[in-house]
């Protein structure tokens, strides 16, 4: 018991010092054990997730080629028919409309605060992008409630209605301020902290030298950005775009709220659309009596995962190359 | 050669410097407008019934009861998590420092808690569920502790890796000099100096943890009760406010914005004592 004081055993004979250090190692070696099998956890956990949720979604995926689901328009679960297109343009209108919103206004505040504020102004920021991430989720979602859904219905549906009707994708045929729009915008402000996080920390990887350089021969400000400082991070600032894509594939709740909820395919952003990631929400767990039904909707799930992880996988090499935390 | 302030290049200069501001102003504006939307709905509903009672009856049509099933559920549901989720993230992340650097495991060690990161809270919800089917389980407590964890792990790893990442290199190595072996270099030293990162990323994953709904959906399940045991189902505020809003009663909705405010005050709460934290705690460290 006498190893445990670390201060005594070097005064003392030289057998017990030999003892303590035996100790010592051996915990030393125990411990790099325990340790490491932890670190198996996060490895196994991704390896664990994906082959249940195969397995689980097997029944239906060996029940009919590939193609038929993915490109089946209709859902009639109590006759057999599992079609996800309606549900995959749904998402990757949603997706796409939410990054075009937020890519433009990302891009312009982490330039800005990378490259011109002053420190108060970044210290100020900061928090303030902590807070828009650390909102919930269904917070977010009662605010597109309340605000964007009649705000869309009352002021940005009829604008486009009236000046930009005559194009199919901005026309308006269910004035109800539910709908992709809503969902877009929604989800836009929800990954706005990611990207300007990512591009921020992207742009400050740029040696100073060269904005200097730039600088001195008389550029402006801009004009160092424009053709100094962001071609030399396109790569990341696209991996920065991607992480808030996949971050917007997945959100549930929020655009599960203001999105409609009705599973046809959309032809405008006012049309109503159904999310994978809503569909799963809104009817698992329930129905667990038709067959193959609990099966397409892991499918769903497996399909999400899956195109989240190959832009999660290629955004976060990219960013490891440039920022260069760790290197593989 | 004399400035010319209307060259078009610095009237370019000029423009992009407004439409940043502009943009700043409109990503802070946002935020405002969120914390406002919120406090103007939540505030009339809120009253102390909804804070000290738990639905009686009637309450889903607008009769006499409160929320806090709710809340006791997702402080219980939040907390277990964190807990668990922490007994496996504080090993992790220190063997990643202190016994595997920038080692080809540690990098996808790294990547795969990235990737878990990105997982949407939906799939895990789904997976916890699907396992639950296979075990034969129902809702519970356990199950959306267990579930919570899963995602606040990567979390609070990655977020204890930064700062322990920025710890200066001499401190670790003046420690193993005098003959400290890796572990008491990670216990003692490594721990200790990063004890306010370590409570920053705890809050951190606790605050994401506490405002998840699609996982704790299937999982942890709803109920009026108050819950007494770990293999009982719990109600959670994200799904309060969830299942209210849908309500086609008026004051039924009006209550859920008030568990959306109670929901973000909570989490508001969390994030400026992380902030605070550590920067009181800052002062003690070497840099």
């Amino acid at each position: 018991m006498m190893q445990q004081k670390p201060s005594d055993p070097l005064s003392q004979g030289s057998g017990q010092t030999q003892a303590f250090l035996q100790t010592r190692n051996r915990r030393d070696r125990t411990a790099r054990k325990a340790f490491f099998g932890i670190t198996l956890i996060p490895v196994l956990l991704i390896i664990v997730i994906t082959c249940l949720l195969v397995i689980r979604a097997w029944p239906i995926l060996s029940s009919q080629p590939l193609a038929n689901l993915m490109l089946g328009e209709v859902w009639k679960p109590t006759n057999e028919q599992f079609g996800f297109l309606p549900f995959i343009l749904g998402t990757v209108w949603v997706t796409l409309v939410g990054v075009i919103l937020a890519v433009p206004a990302c891009l312009l505040v982490a330039i800005y605060l990378a490259e011109y504020a002053r420190r108060s102004t970044r210290t100020i920021a900061k928090p303030v992008l902590d807070l828009l991430a650390a909102i919930p989720s269904v917070v977010y979602g009662v605010w597109g409630l309340l605000v964007i859904v009649p705000f869309v219905d009352d002021i940005l549906g009829p604008f486009f209605h009236r000046w930009l009707g005559f194009v199919p994708v901005f026309s308006v045929t269910q004035p109800t301020g539910f709908g992709i729009f809503a969902g877009g915008i929604v989800l836009a402000v929800m990954i706005a902290p990611l990207i300007i996080a990512v591009t921020f920390e992207v742009l400050s990887t740029v040696p100073d030298e060269l904005r200097q350089a730039s600088l001195s021969l008389g550029a402006t400000r801009w004009q160092t950005i424009s053709r100094v400082v962001l071609p030399r991070v396109l790569p990341g600032i696209i991996a920065a775009v991607v992480l808030g894509a996949s971050r917007a594939l997945g959100e549930t709740m929020a655009v599960l709220m203001v999105v409609g909820n009705v599973p046809s395919i959309p032809t405008s952003i006012f049309d109503t659309a159904y999310p994978l990631a809503a569909l799963i929400a809104n009817n698992f767990g329930e129905m667990m009596s038709i067959p193959l039904y609990d099966a397409a909707l892991l499918s769903a799930a497996l399909l999400l995962l899956v195109i989240i992880m190959i832009f999660n996988i290629l955004s976060t090499f990219v960013l490891q190359r440039i920022l260069g935390k760790a290197r593989i | 050669m004399k400035k010319n302030p209307f060259a078009k290049r610095h009237i370019i200069e000029t423009c992009m410097k407004v439409i940043m501001l502009a943009s700043l102003i409109l990503v802070t504006g946002t935020l405002g407008l969120i914390l406002w939307t919120i406090i103007k709905n939540g505030i009339p509903a809120m009253s102390w019934e909804m804070l000290t009672q738990v639905p009686k009856g009637g309450f889903y049509m607008g009769k006499e009861g409160g929320i806090l099933n709710a809340i006791i559920g997702s402080l219980y549901l939040a907390g277990g998590g964190t807990v668990l989720a922490l007994v496996c993230s504080l090993p992790i992340a220190l063997y990643l420092e202190a016994y595997l650097g920038e080692s080809k495991w540690g990098s996808y060690v790294r990547l795969a808690l990235d990737v878990l990161w990105g997982i949407p809270t939906i799939v895990y919800g789904a997976f916890g569920f699907a396992v639950m089917v296979s075990l034969g389980l129902r809702a519970s407590l356990l199950a959306g502790i267990i579930v919570l964890a899963l995602i606040e792990l990567p979390i609070m790893t990655r977020a204890m890796d930064e700062v322990i990442c920025r710890m200066p290199l001499e401190v670790e190595q003046a420690a193993l000099a005098v003959g400290s072996t890796r572990l008491e270099v990670a216990l003692r030293v490594v721990t200790r100096q990063m004890l306010p990162g370590i409570i920053t990323a705890v809050l951190l994953a606790f605050g994401r943890g506490i405002g998840d709904a699609a996982s704790v959906l299937f999982t942890a399940g709803y109920t009026d009760r108050i819950v007494t045991s770990l293999f009982r189902p719990t109600a959670s505020l994200p799904l309060a406010v969830f299942f209210q809003l849908g309500s086609p009663f008026p004051e039924v909705r009006a209550r859920g914005y008030a568990a959306a405010f109670i929901l973000t005050v909570i989490v508001l709460i969390v994030s400026f004592g992380a902030r605070l934290l550590s920067s009181r705690l800052g002062k003690y460290t070497i840099k």
